[in-house]
């Protein structure tokens, strides 16, 4: 379903990136790295904006022609993107949360990980494995 | 509840541990106060972590302490902080009148001198919690007669 996710650090260097298919794997850290303006972006405005609007899922970043880029920040400050193969358009909107629902618990295990230095790239085979199931789930 | 219980006496113990470690080799007692204070602040990264997960998005400085005061304060102490007090440039003080961790210690100013190993970790928690959600700052305890005490919170401007 995504084929590519990524998890960006507070000071904006990545702490984990996954793509598929890996020979791509170059575009999408541009397309993730691009999509970082947006997000920068889309906070500073909600901040001004209503007190309804505060939930930490942004929604769709930016449409490309193959791809969609959705993004969700931690109130840590830490950033989930997801790209997505526009060609799918059976994924929902509240999909996509659910999904960064599940991304962001995993996250929060592995920052209560007593042996995970926060600020170090994610090396947990439990969060790889879920970062996979929502890779693989409809491809 | 009886996990209540097993935090008090987790936190009693590793207050001693780290102490009698200290014993054996330097007896320097800041040197011991900055180890609790670094272990609370690796909890409190964490713990604030997962407390954040399922609220909204904070306004601002304020509307974090007040979380600090209020729903972390409660889940890791069982009760509110009492006072909250600002002066609007970057100074919070929180005032507990019933701290948790001192309440079974004494009621008084007999063993105030041993006070300050038993708030460290509690500073810390509260720095590594602020300093996750972007805020740097220092923290420091202060206690005039248990088990009431406050806590000051200088946030340090980037």
């Amino acid at each position: 379903m995504a084929v590519c996710i990524a998890v960006i650090a507070k000071e904006n260097y990545p702490l984990y990136i996954r793509s598929i298919p890996a020979e791509h794997e170059l575009k999408f850290h541009y397309t993730v790295h691009t999509s970082l303006d947006v997000v920068d972006e889309k906070v500073s405005a909600m901040g001004k904006a209503l007190v309804d609007q505060r939930e930490l899922y942004l929604g769709l970043l930016y449409p490309t022609e193959d791809y969609k880029v959705y993004g969700y920040v931690t109130n840590s400050k830490v950033k989930f993107v997801m790209v997505v193969d526009s060609s799918n358009t059976a994924l929902r909107d509240n999909e996509i949360r659910s999904m960064f629902r599940k991304l962001h618990n995993s996250y929060t295990d592995v920052m209560c990980n007593p042996f995970y230095n926060p600020g170090d790239r994610i090396h947990s085979r439990a969060f790889d494995n879920m970062v996979t199931s929502m890779m693989v789930q409809v491809c | 509840m009886a996990d209540e219980a097993l935090f008090l006496l987790l936190h009693n113990e590793m207050v001693t541990g780290v102490y009698k470690s200290a014993d054996q080799g330097e007896v320097e007692n800041g040197r011991c106060i900055t180890k609790l204070e670094n272990m609370g602040f690796r909890v409190g990264q964490g713990l604030i972590e997962r407390f954040t997960k399922d609220t909204a998005r904070f306004k601002d400085e304020l509307d974090i302490m007040k979380f600090i005061c209020k729903d972390f304060w409660t889940t890791v102490f069982k009760k509110q902080i009492d006072n909250l007090r600002t002066n609007h440039q970057g100074i919070y003080v929180l005032q507990d009148n019933k701290f948790r961790l001192l309440t079974q210690m004494s009621a008084g100013k007999q063993y105030l001198d041993h006070a300050p190993k038993y708030l460290a970790f509690t500073c810390g928690l509260i720095r590594g919690g602020l300093s996750n959600l972007g805020i740097k700052s220092i923290v420091t305890a202060e206690v005039s007669a248990m088990p009431a005490c406050k806590f000051q919170v200088m946030i340090q401007k980037m």
